[in-house]
């Protein structure tokens, strides 16, 4: 589903990817785990388009989303095949970003009625499933700032299920949680993962990567150090910084 | 008593001017300052450049030369002088003045909201457009409502400008008859009227605000 090779993103002076390769196949659940500022956050930005690459080509169930041209630049496809190929994903940030002025329902329907074209009567009852799925229906009126950090994560969760996504990229979406929130989140996402939904998680919850990730993935300085299947890369780490950082995590 | 409904009539025309300025004004002066405020954070440069030097020129000059010039001078500039009556030169004057504090003052909300509501809509495939027409600009109102009431406070005293055109609004009506009868209590139901006219203003803002209220941030 994701077929990334050879991505390299510079900000200004600083090279934040080196070449990034990693492929996603469908149903998998791959984690990206790292020290901050290995890269992994923008790696993730960078398959569905917040952030421009420097290098290298982006593939996404099939289709180009960037290829390195004969020069080494890379060329993106047109912008409206860029937003089509970027909406078979959807993402859930570290702080939420749901939108302050419309309730949880109303957050929820926005996007299938004025992006998809949908009728509200159509999209609605979508909506109440997924609100039933996170165990939040009875929120639906409410105002995000009515709700805790948990429920603010668990309802963009379902904001970005409900445009039928193929692939769900989430950026730490426990990182700004209270601990005691974080369980019911990382409890949504492994639901999804049980559904085969292809996931893509950066996080810092090494448990649950263990646990629900059919691959983990180590990266370092803008690099990908190792990426096995978890249970493997948790109990015996082939490299010294995959070690040094699993050892300081646990 | 019986003189102030003596002079009701001329001070109600003269009211009736002072809202013709300010309704137009505002209805026009709102949607042209939008506009300046989005090709400004627009990102083309030209174009930003250009609004800027607008929001200079009009802010920095008296809105009364504006329209000093307007009437009286642009008749003789080439290319796009025109021959304005008196009531479409203010109008345009106070329209183009206007609009560069609406622009300043929607500028400073748009600026305000988090690049991830942006990031947010995107990832959702909102264009720029629905972006900012579904989730920026609901946002925006909200936030720029204390400094909006302001500004349109502030456009129903400068309506009294007008009389530099000689044109009858509630101030030069009031003037013109403690000239005539050699009495200020024109002038405190002129002040009466602008306070009415402004308690208006401010009760309708007060009601806006307690409406978005039902939402933080």
């Amino acid at each position: 589903m994701i077929h990334a090779r050879d991505v390299h993103k510079r900000f200004a002076a600083v090279e934040v990817l080196r070449g990034v390769s990693l492929d996603v196949g469908k149903g998998e659940v791959v984690a990206i785990i790292g020290p901050s500022g290995s890269g992994k956050s923008t790696f993730l930005r960078c398959l569905n388009h917040l952030e421009t690459i420097n290098r290298g080509r982006i593939d996404i169930a099939g289709e180009t989303l960037v290829s390195a041209g004969k020069d080494a630049v890379c060329r993106y496809a047109p912008e409206a095949d860029i937003r089509r190929i970027c909406r078979r994903m959807g993402m859930v940030f570290q702080h939420f970003n749901l939108f302050p002025h419309l309730t949880v329902l109303q957050n929820i329907i926005e996007a299938p009625i004025t992006v998809k074209g949908l009728r509200r009567a159509e999209i609605v009852p979508v909506a109440e499933g997924l609100l039933r799925k996170v165990g939040l229906l009875d929120k639906q009126a409410s105002y995000p700032s009515r709700l805790s950090g948990g429920q603010k994560q668990r309802v963009a969760i379902a904001r970005a299920l409900a445009m039928d996504p193929d692939i769900m990229l989430f950026d730490e979406p426990t990182s700004a949680l209270d601990p005691e929130l974080t369980g019911e989140v990382l409890r949504t996402i492994r639901e999804l993962a049980e559904e085969h939904m292809t996931m893509l998680v950066v996080t810092h919850e090494m448990a649950f990567a263990r646990e629900v990730a059919s691959r983990v993935v180590f990266m370092d300085g803008g690099e990908i150090i190792e990426a096995r299947p978890a249970r493997e890369l948790f109990s015996s780490p082939e490299h010294a910084r995959t070690r040094a950082f699993l050892e300081n995590m646990l | 008593m019986s003189y102030v409904i003596e002079i009701m009539g001329p001070l109600l025309e003269g009211t009736g001017v002072t809202l013709q300025v300010f309704l137009l004004t505002f209805v026009l002066a709102v949607p042209l300052g939008l506009g300046l405020a989005l090709i400004r954070i627009s990102g083309f440069a030209v174009l930003g450049g250009l609004v800027n030097g607008y929001i200079w020129l009009m802010r920095g000059t008296p809105l009364m030369l504006q329209m000093l010039f307007i009437y009286f001078a642009l008749p003789f500039v080439p290319v796009i002088g025109v021959r304005l009556p008196d009531f479409p030169a203010a109008i345009v004057a106070f329209v183009l003045n206007y609009a560069a504090y609406f622009a300043e003052i929607f500028r400073a909300g748009i600026q305000s909201i988090d690049r991830g509501q942006y990031e947010g809509a995107r990832v959702l495939g909102l264009s720029y457009a629905q972006t900012m027409r579904r989730i920026v600009l609901p946002q925006v109102l909200k936030r720029i409502l204390p400094p909006m009431s302001n500004e349109t406070i502030t456009l129903v005293k400068d309506t009294s400008l007008i009389y530099v055109l000689a044109m009858n609004d509630l101030l030069r009506a009031a003037r013109g008859i403690v000239q005539r009868d050699f009495t200020t209590t024109p002038f405190i139901v002129a002040a009466a009227f602008y306070l009415l006219m402004t308690l208006v203003l401010t009760l309708g803002f007060q009601r806006l605000e307690r409406k978005y209220a039902v939402y933080d941030g």
